[in-house]
């Protein structure tokens, strides 16, 4: 039987200054093989201004963690228990109407694929207009003034003639453009972006990942940037959550997650992974197994079955009982803080090179 | 080579190091264009998409070639017209030495089973209703060969040389995980001891902690078995590390060719150091890579009106009025090693490090950078 170690210490909503705080969420699904905890006790903040970077394989949780901020799982299905305030305003309790007016005006969110994203039925001028007229109370000329901003802003060339073209009549690039340009219509605070460049070429990839960082310098919003690219992150993002199997495992700076990381599935990911720089004789270094179901997630440490360290913790505390993540800078891991840094400075690091 | 073989290793195989000097595979001019119909009521040819134009690359025996490039440049059409999964419009393709360009079903039989494929997607490349035995099994059914202590003993062997346990053979695709399957692929393609694998894409659609085990295991799969590879990603990390040598295609041709060593560190194609530059690194030490920045405008145009002379011109910072009606050859410039060619009139310098000044192309962003410098 697990034991879950309580999060000793985890700080209250009360506490001021997060403008998005999510605290012990917890996001279950019923499926017909039983109980999916996709999402399970992960707590972060978030400033103004700032961008959170979240990576994780596929089924770490972080998509649906981010559909239950934007409210976009139905109840019928999903069970979600937890807490998450958006500047004051709690949402997980909110009526279905107070979260329309906050989706698409202070919250909007950027897909992964534009194509599917976008209604291939309007026109992508009326599909960017809407939101500003519903929120804003905006008339159709004023919206339609806005949209041809954003449009020139997010650098789609003939905006006024773009305006009234069907997002099957823009390139790849474009249409995620337009959707950026969509989701900043109304200026947001909170800005959610799952997965924006993976559908992307490389060198369409990087002209969206500065656009949105000079955007995000001009308009101040906070982003929440979700990818599986270390890469794309290192580049973007200021803090930086690690999730595995519907949990956070490792928090920090994103210079301290990559520049000193403390979890051995942080480490796994990174020595994986070839760079352009990096010794070619030097074999990739892959994490065994796959990740987890998570209708049966593993007990204690969900990572310990793929774990290289196990051996260095002792007795069956991984397998028994799940090591809690701390305040600020930390790792979920049953390792010492001493054995952390010395594994990572003698074992990790080389392959780093 | 390690003694513990579970395939024979192939004839000439050549050290993974060194690039050999026995050519497996020579392509000449290959060239696609799918044609465009349209037209009422009678629907006559409109154009043709020129998904590949002109494509010249060699082989050489275990050697392992990279091909690089955007979604759209023709390094997945050049795979398939390899492989002769599609006809060639135009060009020459000889394998060991034998013209296989238009070569007939029956003429192309013995060759097919030297040149295998691994796809992209390995949940849309096995059929969901076979067993992995019958999956691995039905390359052999199909060319009549009969391994030493039968089918089922090797596909078992296959099974555990790409390190999935034998006694699954009677298990389906939709039991396994995405990397697994991937490893099923990997596993019928060297059923019948092929001297030339093609690889597209394949670990792209792999989560990360997973690609490099199939990245490990193609290694291992040329290093042992010495097998040639034409390995096709958009990747160039990942490229880099399998390939000794890599070509980056753009819209159909391809504009620079060279060493491992060349391409990444030498770059003369204004294209490869765009693409170079655009690749998201991790800072480890948290610090700026001091490499150059440049930021390409727009996207890759349409390959139905590709531009003329150079197709790389309209998003190139050094175009001059020479590359729009002068299409540069891939050469040899001065300075470059042997085996590095480049096709560009005005060629960068072979350097990626930080020039000073950023090049952004880019519109919307020099405009959104100006302003936050003002």
């Amino acid at each position: 039987m697990t034991t879950l170690t309580k999060e000793s210490g985890a700080p209250t909503s009360a506490d001021a200054g997060a403008f998005l705080s999510v605290r012990d969420l917890r996001v279950q699904f019923r499926t017909e093989d039983g109980i999916v905890k996709a999402v399970d006790g992960l707590s972060f903040d978030l400033e103004r201004g700032r961008t959170l970077g979240i990576v994780g394989e596929s089924g770490s949780g972080k998509s649906v963690t981010n559909l239950t901020i934007l409210g976009l799982h139905n109840p019928q299905f999903a069970t979600i228990d937890g807490e998450i305030v958006l500047d004051g305003q709690e949402l997980i309790t909110a009526r279905e109407r107070e979260l329309e007016k906050l989706r698409g005006n202070k919250m909007a969110m950027i897909f992964q694929d534009p194509l599917t994203a976008l209604s291939p039925y309007y026109t992508v001028g009326r599909q960017l207009s809407e939101p500003f007229m519903k929120h804003k109370g905006a008339s159709k000329k004023e919206a339609r003034d806005r949209a041809i901003e954003m449009l020139t802003k997010v650098g789609i060339p003939q905006p006024k003639v773009r305006f009234d073209d069907y997002p099957h009549q823009f390139s790849g690039g474009m249409r995620q453009r337009a959707m950026i340009a969509m989701a900043l219509m109304c200026d947001p605070d909170l800005l959610i972006a799952d997965e924006p460049t993976t559908a992307l070429d490389v060198t369409v990839q990087a002209q969206i990942l500065d656009l949105l960082k000079d955007l995000q310098q001009e308009f101040g919003s906070a982003i929440v940037f979700i990818t599986h690219d270390l890469g794309v992150i290192s580049k973007m993002a200021d803090d930086l959550l690690v999730m595995y199997a519907g949990r956070a495992v490792e928090r920090g700076s994103v210079k301290e997650v990559l520049g000193a990381p403390r979890h051995p599935y942080t480490w796994g990911l990174l020595s994986s992974m070839p760079r352009l720089n990096s010794d070619i004789h030097q074999a990739l270094t892959p994490i065994p197994g796959s990740p987890p179901s998570l209708l049966n997630p593993p007990s204690g440490c969900p990572f310990h079955p793929r774990c290289a360290f196990r051996s260095e913790v002792p007795g069956t505390l991984c397998t028994d009982s799940r090591p809690p993540l701390g305040e600020g800078r930390a790792a979920a891991c049953h390792l010492t803080a001493e054995q952390k840094q010395s594994i990572f400075i003698d074992k990790i690091q080389p392959r780093l090179r | 080579m390690s003694d513990n073989l579970t395939l024979p290793a192939q004839q000439g195989s050549a050290d993974a190091g060194s690039p050999s000097t026995e050519t497996l595979l020579k392509v000449e001019g290959l060239t696609k264009h799918f044609p465009i119909y349209g037209g009422f009521p009678i629907r006559r040819k409109v154009g043709a998409v020129q998904a590949v134009d002109g494509v010249d690359l060699s082989v050489g025996v275990g050697e392992s070639v990279g091909l690089v490039g955007e979604s759209g440049c023709g390094k997945s059409t050049t795979g398939r017209l390899i492989t002769r999964l599609l006809e060639p419009t135009a060009g020459r393709i000889t394998y060991a030495g034998q013209d296989i360009t238009h070569a007939s079903r029956r003429e192309l039989a013995p060759v097919r089973s030297e040149i295998q494929m691994i796809f992209q997607d390995p949940y849309s490349s096995l059929n969901p209703r076979q067993t992995v035995g019958t999956i691995i099994k039905s390359p052999m059914e199909v060319n009549g060969i009969d391994p030493a202590g039968g089918r089922e003993k090797r596909v078992r062997e296959l099974l555990e040389l790409v390190g999935l346990n034998p006694e699954h053979y009677n298990r389906f695709p939709h039991e396994f995980s995405g990397g697994q399957r991937q490893r099923i692929g990997v596993a019928r393609a060297l059923a019948l001891n092929p001297k030339l694998i093609i690889a597209d894409e394949p670990v792209s659609a792999l989560d990360v902690s997973i690609q490099a085990q199939v990245v490990n295991l193609l290694q291992k799969v040329q290093d042992e078995l010495g097998i040639a590879f034409v390995f096709i990603a958009h990747d160039l990390a990942i490229v880099r590390h399998f390939s000794q040598r890599i070509a980056v295609m753009y819209l159909g041709k391809v504009v620079e060719v060279g060493d491992r060593d060349s391409i990444y560190n030498r770059p003369r194609h204004p294209y490869t150091h765009a693409l170079l530059s655009a690749v998201p690194e991790v800072e480890i030490d948290g610090e700026d890579d001091g490499r150059e920045r440049i930021r390409l405008s727009g996207d890759v145009p349409s390959p139905i009106q590709p531009p003329s002379g150079c197709r790389f011109r309209t998003r190139c910072w050094k175009a001059q009025d020479k590359c729009a009606t002068e299409e540069p050859p891939l050469v040899q410039l001065s300075g470059n090693r042997g085996g590095h060619l480049t096709a560009c009139h005005f060629p960068e310098d072979p350097t990626t490090e930080d020039r000073g000044e950023d090049i952004v192309l880019d519109p919307a962003l020099a405009a959104l950078e100006d302003d936050a410098t003002q």
